[in-house]
């Protein structure tokens, strides 16, 4: 059978041929069914990919709050980690290829409501990621000096929202509560040589609060042990490698962990082992280093404490607790009532993310924070799916999204070819929805608009040896995406 | 009339803007004969820019003697053969031939997107995975002892035969970490 999606990877000769054949099946065919996407992360481009590729009777839009595209990939991703900001280019393609339009600039449940969208498209995608921080409930958690990880995330990767995160960063000790990746970005950024930093797209402002840090001991601190990291091996290897900083895993258990390691499948056990080795490197011989992070397992938080007149965070009180059972898989753990006093001067939760709904009508589980849905389909509203992380929660790392993402636009795929989630009228699609956007004053960005911003910010960042200096001002954005259309 | 040839258009476009992925890399190979000739030394250069070009792989077999025969089993299961050259980059040559191998990261080991299952007998001939490949590995869904990352694999005659599978797609759509296992 015919393929349209060859094209991609055919030369230009049989490009050329099925170009011709494209014309015929496009004039034979019926209308086009019209689907849109919220959020330009990861998830709503790695579903778009998927239906581009399977079908071509598709008009795809792609909806973003900020005038720029990529979420994640652009406001999650750490500055040194450039290597996993390739996917960029992969999603520049699927946005370059003539199937799919980036409307940046719009707030799906502000701007126009999920209704408005339900109306104009056959399909609606919902893709906006976990945007919410999740709260530990212990008491000090509104301290000075208190932030979440997303928060300190998007500061450091210069997301608008959070460009005038207030932080003191004139402290010698942080602790960080989690111990997954995140959790690790952060340690890492705090800890990295500034010779290095500098290099990255990291944001201006962070790049300045941190060549003044006086930050030279991070502690990151989880309930469970060591056999329960959520972390992966290439982060903690970075942390290990990390030039100028040595490290401290506690490991008080380590017969036990030692035990287990045999019982547990491949990644587990390298990430084990990785740790047991750290252990036993003589960290003081090895390196002759200020700066150091720690590992300290076993420790719920309890209250966080702040200093006598001061507003600013002293210290984590921690209570200790032990794995109930011996199931290292997913262990219960218990409280030994034994208290323990961390000082620190800072405090920054890593505990997960979570999303919010985007309107009222959406089932919502408020527990986990993500979309009611079953395979990816929202239940109850035929025609609406969900994608990534307002899906499946924060977990995973991009190929888990690309398979969910794939996974998710063969669903739709499926449905539409029953006749599930498109009715017999035409939709409207876009032009309704931008002619609403006119009226209210909304000013969609488009892909090639994005383009002179992106341009604009390498060269700024030319002048400092960065590969790029990011725009953190929205209305500066816009005023720049602009500006090759007059 | 504007309308045929807009769509006479849009594939050439999209042939082109494939192209423009690869053009906007910084480097280009230069040399050819150094490339073919470090094969053997790939770790030592897999960091260099030539291999993430993917431009060499779209280059045909200037010989019978360069080319190289492999198998691609698809996620859908069937057999997908290939005809590569020494030299070419598994992933690279995937993408030439439309196999559905992701390489998110363009080959820099900043993902685990191209996984693919070497055939058992094959596996002992390719080069030992670097710890970064392996560390990448541990992240893949339905990783398995013959599990390589598809852009750490370049062709020899060695390899003239050679299976890969790619893990299938998924049957059920997870949630909350569940790391699905190939069937």
């Amino acid at each position: 059978m015919y393929s349209p999606f060859k094209m991609w990877n055919g030369t230009i000769r049989s490009a050329k041929k099925y170009a011709c054949l494209r014309t015929t099946i496009r004039f034979s065919s019926v209308a086009k069914h019209k689907v849109c996407i919220v959020g330009s992360g990861p998830a709503g481009f790695y579903t778009a990919q998927h239906l581009i590729k399977n079908e071509p009777n598709l008009e795809i839009d792609m909806f973003e709050k900020l005038p720029v595209p990529f979420g994640l990939v652009r406001y999650g991703v750490a500055p040194d980690h450039a290597d996993v900001k390739n996917v960029i280019n992969t999603f520049t393609s699927i946005a370059k290829s003539g199937r799919l339009q980036f409307i940046g600039n719009v707030t799906i449940g502000k701007d126009v409501t999920l209704n408005d969208l339900r109306t104009a498209y056959d399909v609606v995608v919902l893709a906006y990621g976990a945007a919410q921080d999740r709260w530990l409930g212990i008491p000090g958690e509104n301290f000075e000096n208190v932030v979440s990880a997303r928060k300190f995330v998007g500061w450091y990767n210069g997301l608008p929202e959070e460009s005038n995160l207030q932080l003191n960063l004139n402290v010698e000790k942080a602790v960080i509560i989690g111990q997954g990746n995140v959790a690790l970005d952060i340690a890492r950024i705090l800890l990295t040589p500034i010779e290095i930093l500098k290099k990255t797209d990291i944001a201006q402002h962070a790049l300045q609060a941190l060549k003044e840090s006086k930050i030279r001991n991070v502690k990151l601190v989880g309930r469970r042990g060591p056999l329960q990291v959520a972390f992966t091996i290439k982060e903690l290897r970075e942390m290990i490698k990390l030039p100028e900083v040595s490290n401290r895993i506690h490991l008080e258990d380590r017969d036990y962990i030692e035990a287990c390691i045999p019982k547990t499948p491949r990644p587990r056990r390298r990430i084990t082992e990785l740790m047991l080795q750290s252990a036993d490197t003589k960290q003081a011989d090895v390196k002759d280093s200020s700066k150091q992070w720690e590992l300290i397992f076993h420790r719920t938080p309890l209250e966080i404490v702040k200093s006598e007149n001061q507003r600013s965070v002293k210290a984590l009180v921690v209570g200790i607790n032990r794995l109930k059972e011996d199931n290292w898989e997913n262990p219960q753990i218990e409280d030994t009532g034994l208290r323990e006093t961390i000082p620190c001067g800072m405090i920054i939760k890593s505990i997960g993310y979570k999303s919010l709904p985007l309107s009222d009508e959406l089932p919502f589980d408020h527990i986990k924070g993500v979309i009611r849905q079953k395979e990816g389909r929202v239940e109850g509203m035929p025609g609406v799916f969900c994608s990534g992380w307002v899906a499946s929660g924060p977990v995973g790392v991009i190929a888990s999204t690309l398979q969910s993402g794939h996974d998710v636009g063969k669903r739709i795929l499926d449905d539409l070819r029953k006749g599930i989630c498109a009715t017999s009228t035409v939709k409207p699609g876009r032009d309704v929805i931008l002619s609403q956007l006119a009226t209210r004053g909304v000013e969609p960005v488009t892909f090639v608009e994005w383009e002179t911003l992106d341009n604009e910010e390498r060269e700024r960042g030319k002048n400092q040896k960065k590969p790029r200096e990011k725009i953190i001002d929205v209305r500066e954005m816009i005023d720049i995406a602009k500006k090759v259309q007059s | 009339m504007a309308a045929s040839i807009r769509l006479t258009l849009s594939p050439c476009l999209r042939f082109i803007f494939r192209g423009w992925k690869f053009r906007n890399v910084t480097e280009y190979h230069s040399n050819v004969y150094n490339r073919i000739h470090n094969v053997y030394n790939f770790r030592e250069f897999s960091k260099s820019p030539v291999y993430k070009s993917g431009e060499y792989e779209w280059q045909d077999p200037k010989s019978e003697d360069e080319v190289v025969n492999i198998t691609f089993i698809d996620r859908e299961g069937k057999r997908r053969p290939v005809r590569g050259k020494v030299g070419d980059n598994v992933l690279y040559l995937a993408h030439r031939h439309g196999i559905e191998l992701e390489g998110a990261c363009e080959a820099s080991l900043a993902c685990s997107t191209c996984h693919v299952y070497v055939q058992e007998e094959y596996y002992p001939k390719l080069s030992e995975p670097k710890e970064e490949e392996d560390d990448m590995l541990d992240m893949a869904p339905g990783l398995k002892p013959n599990s390589r990352l598809g852009c750490q694999i370049i062709l020899s005659h060695e390899l003239e035969g050679m299976v890969l599978k790619l893990p299938s797609i998924t049957r059920n759509f997870y949630v909350d970490g569940h790391v699905p296992q190939p069937h």
